[in-house]
């Protein structure tokens, strides 16, 4: 079952993928497709599970301060920084709308 | 718990609500549903209106180090000095959950009545800005650290301190999360400058039902929130330093129908500026309803320089937040008495019970203890609790005055509070220490001196010279003569002077 067009625009907007051509959609179909074969297990009144961790104890940290200091450290991966500090672009540059986006996923 | 504002509503845009309302034709006339619910009245007398207030309120927690790492938590740092490899988000790091911040969340919980919940879950919240350098949030979407508890405050009714009435709003829930870094805009380079101090920092997001209907509720649950929360020390809850953030969720609708559309107002400074942004945006939302409009889905700022909310840019359309669970973070297994296993390390068990017994006397236990133990009424409990430092100040002068508490309490909140709040000055920054005051109090109360002379000893005291009240009661021959002859002569001397005229 092929995935709607809108839904592939939705998650090239919310999580900046490319599909960029038909393998990668269909791809996509096929990793769908692996996972559906979960519907085939009846799960009524079963707890799903998140982890296989989840009987392991989380551990709790002290409050000490046992790390930090390392501005420069940090910033020299940065390609471009002002005093100390990281440089974003203005605002969100939200992806433009299908129309507009020179996108595969226009054709269909 | 009563939901809605009841019985005597008063005029709530008279007070002090300035700068452009959404219309310049003036008040509106409110008065009480037969529901008992708070309606208002339109321009029109037609039809009335029922505003719902609800709102989410961010407390960063007061510990040494962050939620999930064990960078430094602090207020004004050198840009990302105080940031580690997690807080950064590169790759190969993982959160580790700190204690403190987990028993922070337990204390607020209980002390809103709420239920813990034994196991909690972590969840991720994804969404893109450049202050979120691990495109999610980690927060507790699913099972939440405590839920369905209530906040009790207190209202003036009419502006007169004298009436006041007690409500209550429910508290959905409080999750763990983490805070975000701080953007720094600069819009003449069209650039913004990230700086990742904060991102990290544990918050409790503290969730409150729509129970409210007007300004001064908002800014009355938050008021004792803040109190609440500064009595745990869970938060120290300052809102100058965005320990504590609060966004209001806003709507209208007419009395027995759905609830309206709803937008949520963010950019909030102050307990002040809460009252004016929820007021404003219940009168724009009925004018714009009134004139045929609607009222869209958005989020919108308070500008508190014209008093009004305007659309907020960057926030187009409705957020999908992909919640996940996260992967990396085991369930949060809290224990009480019963439950506490006998073998286990005591540094990683948090005992809901044993934070229970050694919760402090919250706002209003105190206020209802100085009630009965002072002879004072609630509203000047109220007053004392309200200023940082006060409490103790009255109480240190009772403890050293034979002027009753009842007397005192008038000095303390008429004459003290104001010449403090005339100057901008906190308790502790009081030129007269309480135990002047009390020096003062007591030739009052032996009737060495009148009430005036009382008050213009104060105004000299106020300059802080070191003098005591003897002094300068003695200075300024302030003394109350006693001796009958002598006061005889001065009325005769009088009377002699107007019979030469």
């Amino acid at each position: 079952q092929p995935v709607a067009g809108e839904v592939l625009d939705h998650l090239e907007q919310l999580a900046l993928v490319d599909f960029r051509d038909a393998e990668g959609v269909e791809r996509l179909r096929r990793a769908i497709q692996f996972a559906d074969q979960l519907h085939e297990v009846n799960t009524d009144g079963v707890e799903p599970m998140d982890s296989v961790l989840e009987d392991r104890c989380l551990y709790l940290r002290e409050d000490d301060v046992t790390e930090g200091n390392c501005a420069k450290e940090l910033l020299k991966n940065a390609r471009e920084k002002v005093e100390e500090y990281f440089v974003a672009p203005p605002g969100n540059i939200p992806l433009p709308k299908l129309e507009e986006r020179e996108t595969f996923l226009q054709g269909s | 718990a009563a939901r809605g504002c009841g019985g005597v509503w008063r005029w709530a845009w008279q007070r002090g609500a300035r700068g452009p309302s959404p219309s310049p034709r003036g008040q509106r006339a409110a008065a009480s549903s037969a529901r008992g619910g708070a309606v208002l009245v339109g321009k029109s007398g037609l039809a009335p209106w029922v505003p719902v207030v609800g709102l989410e309120i961010h407390a960063q927690i007061s510990s040494n180090s962050k939620l999930f790492s064990g960078s430094q938590v602090q207020f004004a740092a050198p840009p990302n000095s105080l940031v580690s490899f997690f807080d950064a988000s590169l790759p190969g790091t993982l959160p580790v959950l700190n204690r403190r911040c987990v028993e922070a969340a337990v204390m607020t919980g209980l002390a809103l009545n709420c239920s813990i919940n034994k196991k909690s879950l972590f969840d991720r919240k994804h969404y893109f800005y450049a202050d979120l350098p691990a495109g999610y949030q980690i927060t507790q979407q699913r099972v939440p650290i405590a839920v369905n508890g209530s906040l009790s405050y207190s209202l003036c009714i009419d502006n007169k301190m004298s009436q006041m009435v007690t409500k209550t709003v429910r508290i959905k829930q409080i999750q763990l999360e983490q805070d975000s870094g701080k953007s720094l805009h600069d819009d003449t380079r069209s650039q913004t400058l990230v700086d990742l101090n904060r991102a990290g920092v544990g918050l409790m997001e503290v969730v409150m039902e729509p129970d409210m209907c007007c300004g001064e509720e908002a800014a009355a649950a938050v008021r004792e929130l803040q109190l609440i929360l500064q009595t745990l020390g869970s938060s120290q809850a300052v809102m100058a330093e965005g320990q504590l953030r609060v966004d209001a969720n806003v709507s209208v609708h007419r009395p027995g129908k759905p609830y309206g559309v709803r937008t949520e107002v963010k950019n909030i400074n102050s307990i002040r500026f809460l009252a004016k942004a929820v007021d404003y945006e219940i009168q724009r939302q009925i004018e714009e309803l009134e004139n045929g409009g609607t009222i869209l889905n958005e989020t919108r700022a308070f500008d508190s320089k014209l008093g009004c909310t305007v659309p907020m840019r960057d926030k187009e359309g409705k957020q999908d937040y992909r919640f996940m669970p996260e992967p990396n973070l085991p369930p949060l297994i809290l224990y009480d008495a019963k439950s506490l296993p006998a073998n286990m390390n005591h540094q990683q068990v948090v005992n809901i019970d044993w934070i229970h017994e050694r919760l402090p006397d919250l706002p209003s236990v105190k206020r209802a203890k100085l009630v009965e133990q002072y002879g004072i009424l609630p509203e000047h409990s109220f007053a004392l609790l309200n200023e940082d430092g006060l409490t103790e100040f009255f109480e240190n002068v009772v403890k050293q005055t034979q002027m009753k508490p009842k007397k005192v309490i008038g000095w303390i909140l008429n004459v003290l509070l104001s010449y403090l709040k005339q100057h901008s000055l906190t308790v502790k920054e009081s030129p007269i220490s309480s135990l002047m005051m009390a020096d003062l109090l007591n030739l009052l109360e032996k009737k060495e001196i009148s009430s005036t002379a009382a008050k213009q000893v104060l105004a000299e005291l106020w300059k802080g010279e070191e003098k005591t009240p003897l002094e300068i009661v003695k200075e300024k021959k302030l003394e109350l003569i006693q001796d009958q002859k002598e006061l005889e002569q001065i009325c005769q001397a009088v009377i002699d002077g107007q019979e030469n005229e």
